[in-house]
């Protein structure tokens, strides 16, 4: 097929399976690789999905798709029917994030594709290997403004990795094996594939597998060996290095390599939002998050870095705060899959281009060289350093004083309970902060958040398609009330197709994280963020709009309330029991809890509050 | 600012030049101009785009530009070491009485005379920006009535091509 190496991504067991490797659905594939002639465009296209390790697809049918929908009806890729389109994609995600297969979602012309929109950019800040297939008016009509027209692979250029109009029938399985390609190697992505109606109707031949035709597209997967050893020469020589552990390592499926390699320099490790889970929490050497609401600890060590070792990671500016003040003292090897990360926003020393798992694997090798010179750093100072700064700025919540429930105590609990093995999603806001901080991740693949993008109402429909993917797995999303009323749809799906997940809301009757910037930076005034109806004073009136427990059973879920200290453990553990239907604590938390440390925006990483009014003292001269 | 030509070797498949371009505006890019045409494989076209950016952003646009499917090849032409044209149509008042003057600024500017009538004579001139702009400002005190100016075309001087063997070395795919 291709001699592109696969690999540097989530996504190597598609990979594998585009390549010939053995997969456990081999034999299906196999069958589905069958030769067949005479048959429709949309059989075409279900048989490519099929011989491509396509296991499920969420989507809605409507016009302009429904061809397709016809063959689907007898293949064995089983079809969840969501119920928005968005949600559709974000279970695509979800399942991509989980399994590390990639994800597909399927939609209709006009409305059902510009609604994968949010998904589709949502996956591609966040490198999500994706694919969506959606319908297109017929060809003679494209371009006249038809009946539920949009242009969506000119709207979505720049929110995939790659996208492609099919129109004639002919090409199908070609596209859709590229972009499976496209979407699990090199720097994961989502790619769409729209394609007309009468290329759907038309009459075909089907073989496989296809020839890729991606002259363009070589991935750079294998690391230079000259600046592997450049960078372990720096490793081995820095006083006070930081391994900036990012989301590419959760791709690169790293984690092993990476504790290899953190076990051997003894270097301490912070893991970004993206990367939580990637490298143990309970592991000596982890200092947790670094960014805008990460610890003191993560922070200040990379601001006062002699060395950065970035592995997967961008750089992001919710990172590193004002660019210009960061880490200023420290030299940095860059590692990433995609070269136009490198450099982008910071410098590198040592630029190296390849897999995170293969360019780690190498660093290690090059460091033990080093090591055999005897060539190695002291780094008992650096830590006594360090260990100072987590004994005294550990992360930490107040209780609220109207003795309201802590939304933070609520989401150490649920993180206790359910463990390092469960799966946890978020939405966006201080909720996906104190789960990123407070739950304890041990594996990866097991925090899903929309990071890059920051997609409020990500939480239920990635959480579906992470069960989906994972049934075994207990998974939880954790959302907020105003998350989880743009998206909490799909909470019917989850009942009618039998995935039971579990949802925590931490209702806090406010659009949190913006009424802590209303707080802190617009005085106080809280310009339409309450969701929650209050009187004229302000005070929350005595009805709940909605009723979140009454819109879980209506949406055929079980729904339980908790809203005091006491009862937080055993609802939680209620909801762990409940295994054949999803389920919804509506957690009534106090309006006013705040997430920190922070940076605030634009600000410099050396100006992080560890509390509200409270600046850490660093203590300069011991580093 | 420092201007920079980069000959881009893309497929020959719609809906590039709208791939490139929007990857220019979104990035914050600026174009100074932009030509596209065929090459010697008819699988492949040629964009020469020149850009205005400083070396470190001209950087991130060829990383960028790397990273579209579509785009097999990007090589930075040095001014020096290539050749670089552009081509003018220009129709200039000429009465009979200026005819001469208009005809005599032709030739000083190997422009060739395509279209003639009784008020006006229409120029074409290839050549560097540079000298295009000079035979403007030749022409401008005699009336321009109106031209049309197509981008740079450039190619590297020398034996190697940038699709056959031994070719330009590409802007680096690696940092």
């Amino acid at each position: 097929m291709t001699s592109t190496t696969p690999g540097g991504s989530a996504t190597r067991e598609a990979a594998e399976a585009l390549t010939g490797v053995e997969t456990t659905a081999r034999s299906l594939e196999e069958a589905a690789a069958e030769p067949l002639t005479g048959i429709s465009g949309a059989q075409s296209l279900v048989r490519s999905l099929e011989a491509v390790g396509v296991d499920v697809v969420f989507g809605i049918p409507g016009g302009a798709i429904l061809p397709a929908y016809d063959p689907l009806f007898d293949s064995h890729v089983r079809h969840v029917l969501v119920r928005h389109e968005q949600g559709a994609g974000h279970a695509a995600t979800g399942y991509a994030q989980a399994t590390g297969r990639v994800g597909v979602c399927m939609a209709t012309s006009g409305p059902g594709a510009t609604n994968l929109v949010t998904p589709l950019a949502d996956a591609y800040m966040d490198s999500v290997p994706m694919v969506a297939i959606t319908g297109q008016v017929p060809s003679a009509a494209i371009g006249t403004d038809a009946f539920q027209e949009a242009d969506i692979r000119g709207i979505t250029m720049p929110i995939t990795k790659h996208n492609f109009l099919v129109t004639d029938p002919d090409e199908i399985p070609q596209r859709i094996a590229e972009a499976f390609h496209l979407a699990a190697t090199g720097r994961p992505g989502p790619v769409l594939v729209d394609i007309a109606k009468d290329a759907l109707q038309a009459t075909t031949d089907f073989s496989w597998p296809p020839r890729l035709d991606l002259p363009g597209y070589k991935p750079t997967t294998r690391p230079h060996g000259k600046q592997v050893r450049e960078a372990a020469a720096l490793v081995a020589a820095a006083r006070r290095p930081v391994l900036y552990v990012g989301g590419g390592v959760i791709k690169a499926q790293a984690s092993a390599e990476l504790a290899e390699l953190a076990e051997l320099t003894g270097a301490p490790v912070v893991t970004t939002l993206m990367a939580r889970g990637a490298f143990p929490d309970s592991h000596p050497q982890n200092l947790g998050m670094p960014g805008m609401h990460g610890n003191v600890t993560a922070v200040t060590a990379l601001q006062k870095a002699d060395l950065l070792v970035a592995l997967g990671a961008r750089f992001d500016d919710r990172v590193t705060g004002q660019l210009s003040s960061f880490a200023p003292g420290a030299l940095v090897v860059h590692a990433d899959i995609d070269p136009a990360e490198i450099g982008k926003n910071r410098k590198a020393d040592v630029p190296i281009v390849g897999d995170a798992r293969e360019t780690i694997a190498e660093l290690v090798t090059a460091l033990r060289a080093e090591r055999e010179a005897g060539r190695t750093a002291d780094l008992s100072a650096w830590w006594a350093q360090l260990d100072q700064w987590r004994q005294k700025y550990p992360l930490g919540y107040d209780w609220p004083e109207d003795g309201a429930l802590s939304p933070q105590y609520v989401i150490e609990r649920l993180g206790a309970i359910a463990g390092p093995d469960a799966i946890y999603a978020s939405g966006v806001g201080q909720h996906q902060m104190w789960a990123a901080q407070f739950i304890k991740y041990e594996k990866p693949g097991t925090w899903l958040n929309s990071g890059g993008l920051g997609t409020m109402g990500y939480a239920v429909p990635a959480a579906m398609g992470a069960k989906y993917g994972c049934p075994d797995t207990t998974v939880w999303a954790i959302d907020g009330d105003g998350c989880f009323q743009m998206t909490n749809q799909e909470l019917a799906t989850c009942a009618i197709e039998g995935i039971p997940i579990k949802v925590a809301i931490i209702n806090n009757g406010n659009l949190g994280m913006v009424r802590q910037w209303q707080t802190l930076f617009y005085e106080g005034r809280y310009s339409n963020t309450k969701l929650h109806p209050v009187d004229d004073q302000g005070r929350p009136k005595p009805v709940r709009i909605p009723d979140f427990v009454a819109l879980a059973e209506a949406l055929g879920c079980v729904g339980l309330r908790c809203e005091s200290k006491d009862d937080v453990d055993a609802v939680i553990e209620k909801a762990m029991a409940i295994d054949d239907a999803p389920v919804v604590i509506d957690f009534t938390v106090g309006a006013d809890a705040q997430v920190w440390p922070m940076v605030a925006a634009g600000a410099s990483n050396d100006d992080i509050l560890a509390a509200r009014g409270i600046r850490p003292v660093f203590g300069e001269g011991q580093v | 600012m420092t201007r920079h030509t980069l000959s881009v070797l893309v497929e020959n498949k719609s809906g590039v030049l709208a791939r490139v371009s929007a990857l220019f505006s979104r990035r914050g890019f600026n174009i100074e101009s932009l030509a596209v045409g065929p090459t010697e494989n008819p699988d492949l076209s040629r964009m020469t785009i020149v850009a205005d950016a400083e070396s470190q952003p001209l950087e991130q646009i060829t990383k960028q530009l790397n990273k579209l499917v579509e785009v097999i090849k990007i090589v930075e032409l040095d001014a020096t070491a290539a050749v670089q044209r552009e081509l003018l149509l220009v129709k200039v008042r000429a009465p009979m009485a200026d005819r001469t003057q208009v005809l005599q600024t032709a030739e000083l500017f190997r422009a060739h005379v395509v279209d003639v009538n009784t008020d006006t004579v229409t120029l074409e001139a290839t050549g560097t920006p540079d000298k295009l702009q000079a035979l403007l400002a030749v022409l401008a005190p005699l009336g321009i009535k109106e031209m049309a100016q197509s981008g740079t075309v450039a190619l590297g001087r020398g034996p190697r091509s940038m699709s056959g063997a031994g070719t330009l070395r590409p802007v680096e795919r690696t940092a």
